[in-house]
């Protein structure tokens, strides 16, 4: 893998950017993307989901959890949010679209208000999965994946119950002929997704919305046992923090 | 989507209440309390107490909390001395010990931890997905309720035989309740004990521990204090579930021709619990807040009585404002039910609006119930109508205390004499194929099925889980500064040596704490046992107490809290005794955190510690179906001593690895150290055998206690060796790190490819439940 963290950062300029982290009532990972944003070098900025003000952030994350209970369907409710039909307008701009990343249950609300295609339903083996996950990155050219190349491998932790991807073939088609398969499960398919996928884009690529959590692989210490590039220590996994030093790096650019 | 809260109640019913008023004038109106749990004796007491027959609500309100599970009338004379043996020493880091919702410990910078374990045995055994859930949330309310962000939660968990045909159907409900709600709630699970034996075949114990986080400013008690104030109910709507699940179904024995007990089991919404924690800590933060407590077992019954009698000694309630999930309830129903997610709090009139602006940013229903007096009685009205009134102190406090007879059970001499004598392998064929019968084995297999169904990485400060020896978090991102939590206990040692069993749980929890670097302050216990009532149980309950509450005082760690579950047996046949103890320990920066696995190249492997012939009580004992004898001795001072040595090489950089033996002894330890990061050993045992005058197989298989293996790089093994020396404990090198050679190779008897043991580790638990 390829991530520039040699490249000098003009920090005050990241410093600059102000990152959104959307809380639900049931959000559980917001503390954790907001701690991803700040290691990254940005501003992590709290957005709470009955608000109608976006901010002005440059960027939003949607993190993992259970925004609602998803007793329904997971982002079946969190769609309706005041904040999300901020989120969904701003997202949908053209040209100066807001970069948004959905990471876990946040794929599962952007898929349930239409920034991405598909949709997730229960594992295969119908059990929580908590496991280091190995990804390949196959798009490099969207906001959030700009410091990987295309073909870098990552190993982020998966945690979820609900995450296996689905759509109906033609989209599948659609979305690989776009390139807009952002990431691809590596081995073995840990809940029986579509193509192995991980994560996709919208056409723009300012959306992207992954099951598996590269928030929790940016601290030495804290993190997966491994990395792409093998055993680093206890916990010491840190693949994630690319995506985090890609928005940010566009936006300053 | 508000949703509208404090709503006016609907129309209150008027089916034949039963007031204080009517209680006086029907002296002679035949009462359930038999059926409620109550003792003719106890019955008698409440009657004596009142000077009249209880109302309705009052007897519901009196044989809960007068149930063996929230009153602790067996145990009570047993655990005080939890608290005699406390010496000011042990103090030096409790907060708020022993009788609160948990106990509180100073971990420094200001910063306090709260931790407690608990059981939710007999709920899980009847609906084991919703009781297992449902004692997660009420051990994090626990948390909670001390002004606590819950920080992470652990289970020890027991089950019957693997291959027994009802063991699937606890084992998928039991795991899958307690991820389904724990994950819920953004908690990471970092550790805890899976166990199968067939003693616990109807009896599963499903014991739930949680840790919380504040500073020791946002401490808050469960009282009710300050005349005038009022009293809140808030969170989720009370409903009929869980009536009498402290008294009828925690308080007795599982019994063939007995009704099922389902409908004592609560059900549980981790939603509604996640906001809960959110919208509490938020009140903590804005002060608007007096007292607190959670609303458990015993529910209404529990939290009125307990506040009031705390606080300034009386309250007045109106029950017909509790908000209903439906609507037929009787007040004494109303009283009783275990509803999760419910709290309630005593707010000062002054802070009622931004009490309640708190409530609707989360939407959360709350209701005001009353407020506190000074008049030294619970007045509950319906309508307008009394129903109770009572003195608090003797519904919470006064309940009836036993002290039960007891008696050293006679089989104990014959099966402490049968000592084992089977299968002791020898050749290096035979070793080697011991070894992987072992790590296959349901007890020390790999729980990687059942973990993996737990988030570990939520909140982003775990610095070790499963399959480490205990689970780390940090709790200052500045500092680093961090805990350390393990849960232990063996129930085939304290069934053979209940003393020395008790010791040998807290020895080995208080080890597994100190080699991950941290240094134990302080413990919680889960005390699990048969019937009460069986006098042979409550001499192993006896002895345990006694047992635990020595080696506390041993080792300088005092017991802040937990509980005792009773009547885990099925007809008369009772659980194994298993106290479940839990460490908690305290790292200056959880960066220094040992690791259970070997990494790095040409390190030393040091085994520390003596091994004697003690195979009594052993896993390997258990996989050829013998028990007896005497378990493994503990010896506590030596356990001081190899917690030292443990943490000051972990905070002077000397080791990289260390792992603690236990169950398994050596090879458990060996292979586990191997397996985590996939790097093997060469190991070499002679030397090991001639100087503790031991074979082979004892040298692998012993369960000697004080124990552990660390590994060591190049250049720190004369400043280590130097320590050792100098506190005069056994090590010996025994073997080398080894990343070429993929393999456990114990020289001259059996070379083990890590890729098999693996194979046979990770299968045994997916071949009976995937």
């Amino acid at each position: 893998m390829t991530l520039e963290t040699d490249a000098p950062f003009d920090a005050p300029a990241l410093d600059s950017v102000r990152v959104g982290i959307v809380t639900f009532p049931g959000s559980l990972d917001d503390r954790d993307a907001a701690r991803a944003v700040r290691l990254a070098g940005g501003t992590a900025v709290p957005l709470w989901h009955g608000d109608h003000d976006l901010q002005d952030v440059d960027a939003v994350v949607v993190p993992g959890g259970f925004s609602y209970g998803d007793y329904l369907r997971a982002g079946a409710i969190s769609r309706f949010a005041p904040l999300m039909e901020q989120i969904t307008a701003a997202a949908s701009g053209g040209e100066r679209a807001l970069p948004v990343l959905g990471i876990c249950n946040g794929f599962q609300v952007l898929t349930e208000a239409h920034l991405l295609p598909g949709s997730m339903i229960k594992n295969n083996h119908l059990h929580f999965l908590c496991r280091d996950q190995r990804l390949r990155v196959e798009n490099a050219d969207t906001a959030w994946t700009a410091s990987y190349a295309a073909g870098d491998e990552i190993v982020v932790p998966l945690k979820n119950q609900d995450g296996q991807f689905v759509a109906d073939e033609r989209t599948l088609d659609e979305l690989e002929g776009e390139g807009r398969v952002v990431f691809r499960y590596v081995g073995a398919n840990p809940n029986g997704s579509r193509r192995d996928i991980a994560g996709i884009s919208n056409a723009a690529g300012n959306v992207v919305g992954l099951m598996p959590h590269p928030e929790h692989a940016v601290e030495a210490g804290f993190g997966p046992d491994s990395s792409a590039a093998g055993l680093v220590g206890v916990r010491g996994g840190t693949d994630g923090l690319g995506i985090f030093t890609s928005v940010l790096k566009k936006l300053v650019k | 989507m508000t949703i509208n809260s404090s709503s006016a109640p609907t129309e209150a019913r008027k089916f034949n209440i039963d007031t204080v008023a009517n209680a006086a004038e029907t002296p002679d109106v035949e009462l359930p309390w038999a059926a409620l749990g109550l003792k003719e004796n106890e019955f008698d007491r409440v009657v004596e107490i009142l000077g009249r027959r209880p109302t309705a609500a009052e007897l519901a309100m009196y044989s809960v909390m007068w149930s063996e599970h929230c009153s602790y009338k067996s145990s009570k004379v047993h655990l005080a001395q939890f608290g005699d043996k406390v010496t000011d020493a042990m103090k030096e880091h409790l907060l708020v010990g022993i009788g609160e919702n948990a106990g509180v410990v100073d971990i420094g910078d200001g910063w306090a931890v709260t931790f407690k374990v608990e059981s939710h045995n007999h709920p899980s055994f009847v609906e084991p997905y919703q009781g297992a859930a449902t004692g997660v949330g009420g051990i994090v309310r626990d948390i909670i309720s001390m002004g606590a962000r819950p920080v992470a939660i652990m289970d020890p968990l027991r089950f019957g035989a693997i291959d027994h045909p009802d063991t699937p159907r606890l084992v998928h409900g039991i795991v899958s309740g307690i991820g389904g709600y724990g994950n819920s709630l953004g908690l990471p699970n970092i550790g805890g004990e899976v166990v199968f034996d067939s003693v616990y075949q109807g009896n599963p114990l499903v014991n739930a521990l949680a840790v919380g986080v504040l500073r020791h400013e946002d401490i808050r008690l469960a009282n009710a204090s300050g005349v005038g104030n009022k009293v809140v109910l808030f969170g989720a709507r009370t409903g009929g579930d869980g009536i009498g699940g402290a008294s009828v179904l925690a308080s007795e024995s599982f019994d063939a021709d007995k009704p099922s007990k389902r409908p004592a089991v609560q059900v549980g919404d981790p939603f509604a619990e996640k906001v809960l924690i959110e919208c509490c800590l938020e009140l903590f933060k804005a002060s608007v807040v007096e007292g607190i407590q959670d609303l458990g077992a015993a529910g209404i019954s529990c939290a009125t009585s307990e506040l009031a009698s705390n606080g300034d000694g009386g309250m007045h309630v109106e029950l017909t404002d509790v908000l209903l999930r439906d609507p037929s309830l009787t007040p004494g129903e109303i009283l009783m039910s275990e509803s999760q997610e419910r709290m309630m709090a005593v707010v000062t009139p002054a802070n009622a609006a931004a009490f309640e602006a708190i409530m609707d940013k989360w939407n959360v229903e709350y209701s005001w119930l009353g407020e506190v007096t000074d008049t030294g009685r619970l007045i509950i009205e319906w309508d307008g109508e009394k129903i109770v009134d009572v003195d608090p102190r003797t519904v919470a406090h006064d309940g009836p205390v036993y002290h039960r007879p007891f008696h050293r059970p006679e089989w104990l001499d014959a099966l402490q004499e049968n000592t084992f004598d089977g299968d002791r392998p020898a050749d290096g064929n035979a070793l080697r194929a011991a070894v992987l019968e072992l790590m296959a084995s349901p007890n020390m297999c790999s729980k990687d099925w059942i973990t993996n169904q737990y988030d570990r990485f939520v909140q982003g400060n775990t610095a070790l889980a499963m399959p480490d020896d205990a689970g780390v978090v940090r709790v200052d991102e500045e500092t680093g500064l961090g805990v350390a939590i393990s849960t232990d206990a063996n129930g085939r040692y304290s069934y053979l040596n209940p003393y020395e069993g008790a010791r040998l749980a807290l020895a080995e929890a208080y080890r597994n704490v100190a080699t991950t670097g941290a240094k134990p302050l302080a413990v919680t216990d889960c005390l699990n046992f048969g019937s009460p009532e069986d006098p042979e149980v409550m001499w192993q309950f006896a002895e345990t107490v006694r047992g635990l509450a020595d080696a506390c005082q041993e080792l300088g760690v005092p017991v802040t809290g937990g509980n005792v579950s009773l009547y885990n047996q099925t007809g008369g046949v009772p659980i194994h005794p298993t106290p479940v103890v839990g460490v908690l320990g305290v790292f200056d920066d959880v960066a220094r955190r040992t690791p259970s696995g070997w990494r790095d190249d040409g390190q030393a492997i040091y085994l520390l510690g003596t091994t004697r012939d003690e195979l009594d009580g052993s896993e390997w004992a258990n996989l050829r179906g013998h028990l007896g004898g005497q378990p493994p001795a503990a010896d506590l001072t030596a356990e001081k001593t190899l917690a030292a040595i443990l943490i000051n090489a972990s905070r002077d950089g000397m080791i990289d690895a260390a792992h603690d033996l236990s169950e398994g002894g050596l090879a458990a330890a060996l292979s586990e150290a191997a397996l985590r990061f996939g790097v093997g050993a060469r190991i070499g045992i002679d030397e090991l055998c001639e100087r503790d005058g031991i074979d082979p197989f004892t040298a692998l298989f012993s369960e000697s206690q004080g124990r552990a293996v660390v590994s060591v790089a190049r250049s720190e093994e004369v400043r280590f060796n130097d320590m050792c020396t100098a506190r005069n404990y056994p090590h010996l090198r025994i073997g080398v790190v080894d990343v070429e050679n993929g393999a456990l190779d114990v020289q001259g008897h059996f070379t083990l490819p890590l890729e098999e043991l693996r194979k046979a580790h990770e299968a045994t638990l997916p071949e009976h439940f995937a």
